[in-house]
Parts: structure tokens; sequence; C-alpha cells
């Protein structure tokens, strides 16, 4: 993309701007009319968000979209961020390719510089009109109002007219453009987009009027701002070549290896010197006279000498905690029954750029079962909209085999069907887009790859819930026969018999021949109080360890346990021994965690080992694949004799055969 | 099968003890901490065998259980210790119900209520066949009306105020026939003095009344009985009591239908779901003379297209034991290939003597029944 970028530099003296944005409209996203309406609104919410993010702003957003008429619309954005100093708001809002961020390397929405005046451009060659900005900066005494053109053949901003006006803001910026669009509902528009920005933001509050219809407001789900992303250099590995000769000629630097030491992250001056001696390059030439043939001979020695990946605190990932929060906020009207623990990969590295993958996964509810899953996909807090199909996290999702995650899914490959919906954000210093509209990420194995483990990762919980979910409806079933049926047949074979009632144990046993664990969760004073009951329904005695697995960097302090566990990992994994519990015996676990909030922990992860866990209902067998440490498991004991299984013999009335010769 | 002299004490006795048995073997696997179960000849196709000495289809050795390991067995033998109770009640109280009273009866049993009649139907005949007695003697009777009969044959009922009644089934009735009661058993009903060559069983109302319109019953010295459609217990057993007392041959003339090959298969060979008292109703000498798939083409019949549910029951057939002779096997292909049924009232294309004065003779003919 930054080809594109280059490209578009290049030629600018040659072609005007809007000539190339007219022939490559479909790459920033006004291909059609619909799209470029959704794109006006993106873009301007997009940097509203990063703006107030820079400045510590806890972001108050207000969108307006009006119908003017058939073909015309007006949008308004409006945001509390720090407002624009008066001299670049022309240079922000009317010339492609200015921008603050275009240099930095760090996780922003926009990283070009194009998107905002493409708007005001897309616009002005639309309607004829220009865009509006009103921008108040802190401290201001009023607000900066300016009307501006973008000159389209020298690609400059010229003001049309500039006025101050007073603002109740105290400081922020606002936008009003008038263009020809197409105004639609449904999967791909506006009030998806917003709903999107809304979950991946849930620190944003965001209002929307559209043209027709109830004002929306997406409230905040989290008071607290996303931590601040770091500026960092460009990581040597996957630097390009036009890149590291723009970068030579350049730099401030003398000598190469200043240049090199100074220009990228994770290049020592021991390594640089390693680079050029293996590079064949004098340690003291002028950077600035580096031949095509030096530079491709450094990006090869880049790949043969030793350096640190790069460092990842840059990235600001949303976090399980907010992704669930956001999740919940937004879809809450659906009433999904199940929102897997989202996951945050450790952040990873493609060409030298850091990334994280997150994911989430909502089940259930009033979520079609016979759709295909519902796909959220983001790139650095921004809701992708097109291009599903070439996007990777979409070729991701089609790589697993969903079956085993409780969806269907035809021949193990493609889109998932089900009732859920697949949450998936990227975020990058620099997101490998397929292309400059940012609507696809383009297909690279290792971030596929990162992709596809948090899916599966996710998965696993979501296939955990299922099964808990089907498991103990076959339970009930039984417990249907013990203790509603099974003692009305005692009972009247005895009255029949005309003999005292017996005693149901032994059968009870024999039906069940389960271990029943039934656990609860709840909110009570500020704390999770959880519940754990262990029903021995089986002939002999068992013994087992049960093990609870909390949520990581939970903050959670354990106020209360009985009885007193073993911590396996602290503060997140406990266990608790259970010692030959008799049959048709019961024990209760208790537990108090103080210090999180109530979305914090709503389900209970249970594990048992040192038992057949075939016999056991309502926890899972301790996998072998999970990603807590490994835990210590107790030899499964010799179980007492166990009563032979009857021979299986057909049942009577399973055997599904009419047997009525009648019609 | 039934009281067959062996036990002392009246049949509502014995039935009263044999279902005392089933609660107490359920009582003692409770008792000792078993899983209670029943276990049930198996009552499929594919668990009915021939009898050769009796010559009809009886269940075979395979067997299920019952066992309240899941929830449906444990309701139904929930249902069996309610019916036990209510049997054992009746025989006390000398009472008796219709099988549809008993349904509706199972409306108090909460857990144990039937979701259908079919249910309570199947469950009485799971009990006939554990205990070895008929759900006559459970005071248990169908609600169903038997055939009617028109012919010279006469006979004795004893009717509801204990009067022995001599009935001649020609003379002594209506147009509509001779009603066959739901008990046919000799204290009921004896067979007294039979004038006629052969019985000939009809399936449909329509051609019962054409046969008797035509007087086809006294030009060929037949006993018409009208089936209704897939015949009940008691008209399969008085058919064979007439066969079997007087010797009368007979015959079955039924629709073009592979659920029609199922009636004669019952009067002939013994039902899927009574395999347990076949050699009670089912008569083997049993002929069945159309309308078969040969007949369709060769009297050129009106025809319907074969349903989804028709061809089924067609290929169900051919995998039916009963039917696994090169007759029924070829007629059973033929229809499936010509994709045709007909009704056997369909012969009134060739105008309404037709039936009496053409085809019956043919048939009859064959067999030696009737004069061509």
């Amino acid at each position: 993309m930054s080809s594109i970028a280059e490209e578009m530099a290049k030629k600018q003296k040659e072609i005007s701007v809007a000539e190339f944005f007219e022939k490559n409209k479909h790459i920033l996203g006004f291909d059609s009319a619909t799209r470029a309406l959704i794109t006006a609104v993106k873009e301007a919410v997009d940097n509203s968000l990063d703006a107030c993010e820079e400045a510590g702003i806890m972001p108050e957003i207000f969108v307006e979209v009006k119908k003017e008429n058939a073909t015309d619309f007006r949008v308004i954005v409006e945001d509390n961020g720090p407002g624009i100093v008066k001299k670049q708001i022309p240079n922000v809002f009317a010339r492609l390719l200015y921008g603050s961020r275009f240099h930095a390397i760090r996780q922003a929405r926009g990283q070009q510089g194009i998107g905002i005046s493409a708007v005001v451009m897309y616009s002005q060659l639309t309607t004829g009109e220009f865009a509006k900005i009103w921008s108040r900066t802190a401290g201001a005494q009023a607000a900066n109002s300016i009307i501006l053109r973008l000159d389209t053949k020298k690609n400059l901003p010229e003001i049309i007219k500039e006025d101050f006006v007073i603002w109740e803001k105290e400081h922020g910026t606002k936008m009003e453009v008038h263009l020809k669009g197409k105004y639609v509902a449904g999967k791909q528009s506006i009030i998806e987009y917003l709903k999107g920005t809304a979950i991946v933001n849930p620190h944003a509050r965001i209002t929307y009027v559209p043209p027709e219809g109830p004002t929306m407001v997406f409230e905040r789900a989290s008071e607290a701002m996303p931590p601040q992303t770091k500026e960092i250099k460009p990581h040597p590995e996957g630097i390009e070549l036009g890149e590291l000769l723009s970068m030579a000629k350049d730099t401030d630097s003398t000598r190469m290896s200043a240049f090199m030491a100074n220009s990228f992250s994770r290049i020592s001056n021991r390594v640089a010197r390693e680079i050029l001696e293996t590079a064949g390059i004098p340690q003291g030439m002028k950077p600035k006279e580096l031949s095509i043939e030096q530079a491709k001979a450094i990006i090869e020695a880049i790949k043969r000498v030793k350096i640190m990946a790069p460092e990842t605190d840059c990235l600001s990932p949303i976090g399980p905690s907010l992704i669930k929060k956001g999740l919940r906020n937004v879809l809450g009207e659906i009433k999904a029954d199940f929102y897997a623990p989202p996951i945050t990969r450790e952040p990873s590295v493609y060409s030298g750029n850091p990334f994280v993958v997150e994911v989430g996964i909502v089940y259930g509810g009033e979520l079609n079962k016979e759709d295909p899953v519902q796909i959220l996909r983001f790139a650095n807090r921004v809701p992708l909209m097109y291009q599903q199909g070439a996007c990777v996290i979409t070729k991701a999702i089609e790589s697993v085999d969903w079956r085993r995650y409780g969806l269907e899914q035809r021949g193990g490959q493609g889109i998932p069907f089900g009732p859920a919906i697949i949450l998936v954000h990227v975020a990058s210093t620099k997101i490998p887009f397929t292309s400059e509209s940012k609507e696809a990420v383009a297909d690279i194995e290792n971030v596929r790859e990162e992709i596809a483990l948090a899916l599966k990762a996710c998965g696993r919980s979501l296939k955990t819930h299922l099964g808990k979910v089907t498991r103990k409806e076959k339970t009930k079933l039984k417990f249907e026969i013990v203790a509603e049926i099974l003692p009305k047949i005692a009972e009247k074979s005895a009255k029949i018999i005309k003999k005292p009632v017996p005693k149901l144990n032994g059968t009870i046993t024999k039906i069940m021949n389960i271990v029943w664990i039934d656990d609860s969760v709840e909110f009570v004073k500020n704390k999770h109080v959880i519940k754990i009951n262990v029903y021995n329904y089986t002939p002999t005695a068992k013994t087992m360890d049960l093990i609870l697995v909390l949520p990581n960097n939970n903050g959670f302090k354990i106020s209360k346990a009985t009885p007193e566990p073993t911590v396996e990992k602290e503060g997140v994994v406990l266990s608790w021994p259970i010692k030959r519990l008799p049959s048709t015996e019961s024990m209760v676990i208790g537990l108090e965690l103080s210090g999180g909030d109530k979305d914090a922990y709503d389900d209970n992860e249970i594990y048992v080992t040192g038992i057949d866990p075939v016999s056991v209902i309502g926890a899972e067998p301790l996998p072998g694949d999970w990603d807590v440490e490994k835990l210590i498991v107790t030899e499964t004991p010799a179980e007492e004799a166990e009563v032979p299984e009857e021979e299986e013999e057909a049942d009577y009335d399973e055997e599904g055969e009419v047997l009525s010769d009648d019609e | 099968m039934t009281n067959d002299g062996k036990y002392s004490g009246s049949r509502y006795d014995l039935a009263v003890e044999k279902l005392t048995e089933i609660a107490g073997t359920i009582y003692n696997q409770i008792d000792k901490g078993q899983i209670p179960k029943m276990v049930i000849p198996l009552r499929t196709k594919s668990n009915i065998r021939f009898d050769s000495k009796s010559a009809v289809w009886k269940y075979g050795k395979a067997s299920g259980a019952r066992t309240a390991k899941k929830l449906k067995g444990a309701q139904m033998l929930l249902r069996t210790m309610y019916m036990l109770e209510f049997i054992e009640d009746m025989i006390e109280e000398e009472k008796s119900s219709t099988l549809r009273e008993m349904y509706y009866i199972s409306e108090g049993w909460d857990k144990a209520k039937f979701g259908a009649q079919e249910e309570s139907n199947l469950l009485a005949e799971d009990l006939e066949i554990v205990t070895g007695c008929l759900r006559e003697d459970f005071k248990l009777r169908p609600e169903e009306a038997g055939a009617s009969v028109i012919g010279n044959i006469t006979i004795t009922e004893v009717d509801r105020k204990g009067r022995k009644k001599k009935i001649n089934c020609r003379d002594d009735v209506g147009d509509s026939g001779y009603g066959i009661p739901y008990n046919v058993e000799k204290d009921k009903v004896e067979i007294k003095d039979v004038d006629a060559d052969f019985i000939l069983a009809i399936e449909t109302g329509g051609m019962f009344d054409r046969l008797v319109e035509n007087g086809f019953d006294e030009d060929a010295r037949a006993v018409l009985v009208h089936l209704k459609g897939q015949p009940a217990r008691s008209t399969r057993r008085f058919i064979k009591r007439v066969n079997e007392e007087k010797g009368l041959p007979v015959v079955t003339f039924t629709d073009g239908d592979p659920w029609s090959f199922r009636i004669h298969a019952s009067i002939a060979y013994g039902a899927i779901k009574t395999a347990h008292i076949s050699e009670y109703l089912a008569t083997p000498s049993t002929e069945f003379i159309g309308i078969t798939a040969t007949d369709i083409l060769h009297y050129e019949l009106p025809t319907d297209k074969l349903t989804d549910k028709d061809v089924q029951a067609l290929k169900a057939e051919l995998t039916d034991p009963r039917f696994n002779d090169p007759f029924w096997k070829s007629e059973i292909e033929t229809m499936l290939e010509i994709g045709k049924k007909a009704e056997q009232q369909a012969l009134a294309k060739y105008g309404l003597e037709y039936v009496t004065s053409t085809y019956l003779p043919e048939k009859l003919g064959e067999l030696g029944l009737m004069k061509k």
C-alpha cells in the first residue's frame, strides 16, 4: 500500500489528484453510492476516535445523516477531541496524504492521511458543495469555522471562508459534508459500522441520528481509556528496498553504522556493525551514498543476522474483559446464551511488524440456527465491512474445523453454520491491508495462523459449554427417572404384591452411574459467590481432584474458601482433592472472590482428574493441550470393583418399526 | 394359549396370578438394587418365524428389554404397574372396560399417562405376550365393531340379558347382515349349521353391498364377510372358527394396493402385531383372489398412481417374510413397476353385474369353488 502512496506522490505533478481519485474510487471506498456514504461516516469517526485517544479524552461522538433529496445526503460528525489548531485544519481536511501519522509507527486507525480528505473531495466532486469544519482547541475563546475547497489540480487546500463562532463545546471538531449517496440498512450499513465500532471501543459513547427513525445511543461499557500506544521505529525485518533507500536519503546521520543503529528498532551498535560487515559495506560510508545494490545487500544481511523481535508494547489490544463487555453492551438485545471468554493472544510479528490477535464468540439465544455464523472483523479497532471473502480473518475461520467445536460445517471447512457471532480483532502498527480501502487484511501465513489459534482456543470454551448443556439435559432425564418414576414403580409394585416399599439407593446409582457436579456463581455484595456441589450417584465410592480455573489476570482475591483449596497457579488455578466420596453421598465446595466487577466472572470453568471423566457430569476432563502450566495430575486410582455392566440387550421400545399393518 | 384346562380357577384368576408375577419380578429387582426391566419378544418383522406345525407366523426367539435406564422404558414400566393394578381391580369388581376407556383412565396416572391410545393398545398386547393370557382375560375389550356377515350360516349368540339366540345370517338379518360381536368365543357364540361352499371375505363396504344386491351369496353358495378394512381380532377369529369347525374354505377379495395385501396376510398368515396369537386368529388355507397387479393389467382396470407411502409399503413387503414366495414377489414387483393401484369397485367399468357374472366366477372357478 505504501507503493500506492508513493505512486500517488510521484504522479501528483503529472496528473491531477481528482483524476487519480476518479480512477481509484474503488480502492478508496467510493465505488458505490451506498459505500460512499458509509465511508464518509467511517473516515470521520475513525479520525475522531484517534484524536480523542491521542489526547487522552474519553470519546463522545455524535453522528448525523440527513437526507437532502433522493440522491443527496448531509453527514455531520462531531467529537469532543482536542480540536485542531487553525493552521492545520486545511491540511488535515483538504490535502491528500497529509497526516501526522504517515511516518509514525504505532497502532492507530488512520494510517495514510487519505481518508478524510478523500471524503471532502468526493463531496465536492458530487455536489459541488464545500466542507464545513468547526474546531475548537482547549483554552481558545471561540471555535474556528472554516469552509474548505480542495484544489484538485495542485492537491492543495483553499480556504473559501473563515470565521470565529461561539461553540458550547470546550474543545472538539465538527465536520459537515454534503454528498451523493444511498442510505441502506442491513449487513453493510452505517448502523452496523457504528455497532461494530461501539463493540471494540467500549470506552466511547456514540450517538447516531439516522435519516429516519429514532436516535440511537451506544453508551459506554467501560470508563477506562485504552492505554496510550507508543511510537516505535521500524523493525529491520520486513523493510522494503524503497523504504530503506528513502530513509537513508533523509537521515541526519553521517555514518552508515549510526544510521542503522538510530533509524531502526532492535539494532544496537554491535548489531549494526555485524549487518554492515555481512553486507560488505564500510561502517563509515555516508548513508546518502547508499546504492541500490548496497541496499539490497543490507536487506539480505538483515535476514542472516540475529535480531531481537520488535517490541510489542506499542500495541493496544482491547483485552478479553472489555471485548466481552463490548459484545454484551451492543448485542444485549439478542439475549445470547453464552459469551465464550474472549482470547487475546500474545503479540507476534510479521515482516518486522508486531501484531496481536483477539477473538470472541457469542452463541445461542435469538441468533439464527440455520444461517452461516456472523463474522465481525476488526483491524485496529475499526470494523471491516467489505471484502469479507478476501480477508485473512475469513480465511482463518474457514480453515478451522468447527465441527469439533460444536458448529455445523460442511466437510469441515468453509464458513460454519449455527447460532453464533465470531469476532476477530487484529491490532498492529501496520495492518497489512489488501488495498487502500482498508477493508480486508492480506492473507499472511503468520497472521492467519495466529487467528486460527485464537479461534480454536475460543472454540474450545464454546464446545465445553455446549457439552455441558447437552450432558446436563441428558442427566436431567435420568434425574426424572430416579426422582419421579422409579419411586412410583417401587410403590406400585409393592402395593400389588402387598410388601413394604423397597429401598431405591442401589437402583438409583445403577441408573445414574455418574458423579454430578452442579455449580453456580452469584454476585452478592461486590463478591462473586461460587458454589460447587459434588454428588456421587455411582454404586461405589469415588476419589478425584476437582480443579477450578479463574480468568487470567483477573485481579480477584479469594476472600473465603471451604474447604481450603490447593493453589496450583496463583490466583488462577485452584484444586480440591476429594477423597473417597461414598456412594449416594455429596459434598459442597464454597468460594468467595472479591475485587472483580459483575461481568468479570459469570461461568465456572471446572475440570476433574483422577477419575474416569465419562462418569462425571458438570465438569470436563483436564485437557492435555491447555495453555496454563501443566498440573501435576494424580494417578487415576484403581476403581473399586465396579459392578460389571450388564450385557446390552436390544431396547424393546426403541425398535422403531411400524407394527401395524394399517395405513 | 388360553386356560386350556390346566388351571383349575377361572381365566381371570390365572390372569391375576400372572400379572402379580410381573409386579413381583420388578419388586425383587429394585429390592436387590438392580435396574428394573422386563424382557419381551421383539414384535418386529425380522422376528417372526413360520411355525410349520400350525402353518402360521409367530414371534421368533429375539427379545428386547424394557428397562428403567431410559426415560421411555421407565415410563412404560410405570404404566405397566398402573395397568396391572387397574386390571386386578376390574377383575375383583367384576367390571370391564374398552381399550379406549383405559386410555382415558390413564389421564389420572400422572407420569404414567399414555401419550396416545396406540401406546395403551400396544402395552395391553405386551401383557398378553408376557402372561400368555388374552386381553379379554384382563377385562379389556376393543371398541371397534366386528365385521358383518351375510350367508346361509346359523349361529347362536348369548345376548346381553343372558339369553341364547339362534340367528340365521341370511334369513334373520337385514341387508347389513349379522354383526360379529367383539367376543366370539364358545361361551358367547356357537356355530350351528352351515349350508354354503366357502367364505368370501371382502375388504370394502361398497363391494360387500354390491354382492349382496346381486344375490351372490345365494347364487354362489357363499358366506359374505365384510372385513371393514384391516379386520378386527373377532372377525379373524370368527372366520377361523367357521373354517376349522365347519371346514369352509376362505377366500379374500380386496382392493389392489399394498395395504390390501396386508389384510390378506393378517387373515392367512397372522399379523406382525399379534403374532403371539396367530395360531388362534389366522386361517392358513385362505386364498387371495385379487385385485392383484396382474389383474389390473389383465382386466385393464381404471387405476390411481401409487403414493410415496404406497411405494414404501410395497418395498417393506419385499422384506416381509410373510410375502416371501414367488407369487407375492412377482405381484409386488409388478405393482411397483406399473406404479398403479386399483380399487375392487373399479370392476364396475364393465357394468354392475360384471363382478358377479364374470370376475368372481373366473377367479373362484380356478379354485374349484364355483363353476365357470
